[in-house]
Parts: structure tokens; C-alpha cells; sequence
């Protein structure tokens, strides 16, 4: 049973990922759509971040998680290195959890 | 394969950035393990689903809802999780390259690191190096994370870490060269605006796709903005 989810959930998520790439390939898309495609990935991805910041299973994600983000956000902002953006942002909830802060 | 390889590697930055998102997603991918094996799901079948489904959101869900013996919805839930990779596939499917088997192959490291990472990227050729960079490095790196939470069954917390808001931070220090321009910040921002209010009544992978209606914000934009 447990390998026939797992078979399913594969062979679904395969076809997702190869049906755009093949999509993209075989249809003529006009311009102005094409030109829509890179801003509907900006618009998922922003939504991904968006989402992961505030909720944690369809419930709110507590305070850490948000201010984590917000302090890796201002960094970015300021242009401060990938690195540090992805570590400031993880020191800033994990210190904020050691100090007794959802 | 070795000059792509040399390139990539030449490519400091490059080299660094999807260096720190690995060790992030090392950590999770050891707590994936961990937290399977506790589900009671045996260790081989752990280690096949980060092979061949290689999406954490949607493995962490089916292994979740498969202890909670729905194993249909399990399916479901995974596979609505994951359709965003459709619409990620059609706006960048072109970096994989134009031989068959680099888009068979490059297909299955479609992830939105992957995604993020290319789209930071100014010109094709370094969206290409992102591109493979990023998903053959966070696939090595999920499947033996996967192994290890199997052998080490307690793996921790990765929240105490605080990993949970740097997936985030990360997406939104990708996503900003993107951002730069105002049209694609409308969509997203409002995109992510619509998933973010929706989260909450709408089952999971939902309110993602639901940023799609970003897109209608170009509609409502007056039309002296579109001009100037």
C-alpha cells in the first residue's frame, strides 16, 4: 500500500514537471504570453516564501519564524551575501526560540 | 559533462550560495528520514520516495497523512502540492538544454530552489549552470540526508535550528533581482498577498496556485503605467 502512494505521488509529480517542460517545447505560445510565464514563477515562488513565513500547516507559525524572515528580507534588501541572508535569518528564530518565544 | 562541470565550479558564488541552501536542506532532509521512520514506514521505501518523488513539502504531507492511514489522500494532497512544477516547467523549462535526455533527466531536479536559483540569473547560460548546479546538489544532498535520518532515527528539530525561516529568506534573496522590475513585483506581491490570506481555509498546494491570479493585477493596472 505504502509503495503504491509512493509509486503514485512519483509518477504524478514526474508528469507535472515534465509536462510544462514538454508544453513550453510543442505549443507556440504568443509573445505577450510568453512574457507572462517568468512573472507567474516569481508569483509562485513569492507565494512559497509568503506562505512558509506566516503559516506552518494551516496554522499561524508564531512570531520567530516571521521576524527570521523579516531580518533575512532586510539583509537581502541590502544587499548583503546569500549566505548571510540564509544564516541571519535562521540565527534570528532559533535565538528568538531559545528565549522562550513561540 | 566535465567542461559544464568545470564552469560550474569556476563560478564562486554560484558555488557558495547553493553550498548554504545544501546544509539547510541537509538538516530537513535528515529530520525527513527521522520522522518517517517514526511513522512507522519502512526504511528502503523512505529512502525510494526522496529518490523518485524528490519534493520535500509534498513527502513530509504523504508520510504524515500515510501514519494517519489515508493512504489516497496522501496521493492527492501530494500531487496538489506539486502541481505548481507545471507553470515552473513552461517558464524556464528551457535551461535544461536541448538534447532529450537533459530534459528527461532535468525535469525530475525541478524544485523551486532549482526554480529560484535560475531565475536570479541575468543571461541563459548562467541560468543553465544555476539550474543544474542547484537541483543535482539538492538532490545528492536529500537523498543522503533521507539515509542518514533513517540510520539515525532522532534527528532533532530542525525549527530549533531555525531552518524554517531560512527556506524563506532565501526564496526572497533570489527573488529580488526578479522583483526589481514593476510589473512582476505587482504580480507577485500580489500573488503572494491572495496565498497568504487563502492559507487558512484551503487545503495545502491551494493557495500556491492561487497566486496564479496575480496575474490579474496587470489587468486592473492603469494603463499610463503600462505605457510609461
Amino acid at each position: 500500500m505504502i509503495l503504491a502512494v509512493i509509486v503514485g505521488l512519483a509518477i504524478g509529480t514526474y508528469a507535472f514537471r515534465l509536462a510544462g517542460v514538454v508544453l513550453r517545447e510543442r505549443v507556440a505560445l504568443p509573445t505577450r504570453v510568453q512574457a507572462l510565464l517568468p512573472m507567474a514563477a516569481a508569483a509562485l515562488l513569492a507565494a512559497l516564501a509568503a506562505t512558509a513565513t506566516f503559516w506552518d500547516a494551516g496554522v499561524f507559525a508564531g512570531i520567530s519564524r516571521p521576524a527570521g524572515v523579516a531580518v533575512g528580507a532586510l539583509l537581502a534588501w541590502r544587499r548583503a551575501p546569500f549566505v548571510v541572508v540564509v544564516v541571519a535569518a535562521a540565527a534570528t528564530a532559533a535565538l528568538l526560540r531559545l528565549a522562550g518565544l513561540e | 559533462m566535465i567542461v559544464a562541470a568545470r564552469s560550474i565550479l569556476s563560478d564562486r558564488s554560484l558555488v557558495r550560495d547553493v553550498g548554504a541552501l545544501g546544509l539547510a536542506v541537509f538538516a530537513v532532509s535528515i529530520s525527513f528520514g527521522a520522522i518517517a521512520v517514526a511513522a512507522g514506514i519502512p526504511a528502503g521505501l523512505i529512502v525510494l520516495m526522496s529518490l523518485v518523488v524528490f519534493a520535500g513539502g509534498s513527502q513530509f504531507l504523504a508520510v504524515g497523512l500515510i501514519a494517519a492511514g489515508n493512504p489516497f489522500a496522501a496521493i492527492f494532497a501530494g500531487l496538489l502540492l506539486n502541481a505548481r512544477h507545471l507553470p515552473f516547467g513552461l517558464a524556464i523549462g528551457d535551461v535544461m538544454g536541448t538534447r532529450r535526455w537533459q530534459r528527461l533527466i532535468g525535469a525530475h531536479l525541478l524544485i523551486d530552489e532549482s526554480v529560484a536559483f535560475a531565475l536570479a540569473q541575468p543571461d541563459l547560460e548562467r541560468r543553465r549552470r544555476a539550474y543544474w548546479a542547484t537541483g543535482c546538489t539538492l538532490f545528492v544532498v536529500w537523498n543522503v540526508g533521507a539515509v542518514l535520518g533513517v540510520l539515525l532515527g532522532n534527528a532533532g528539530d530542525p525549527d530549533r535550528l531555525g531552518l524554517d525561516a531560512a527556506f524563506p529568506a532565501g526564496l526572497f534573496a533570489l527573488l529580488l533581482p526578479t522583483l526589481k522590475d514593476p510589473t512582476t513585483r505587482l504580480v507577485a506581491l500580489t500573488g503572494a498577498l491572495v496565498a497568504v490570506l487563502t492559507t487558512p481555509f484551503l487545503p495545502a498546494g491551494l493557495p500556491v496556485l492561487l497566486a496564479l491570479t496575480g496575474l490579474l493585477a496587470l489587468l486592473a493596472r492603469p494603463r499610463k503605467a503600462a505605457s510609461s
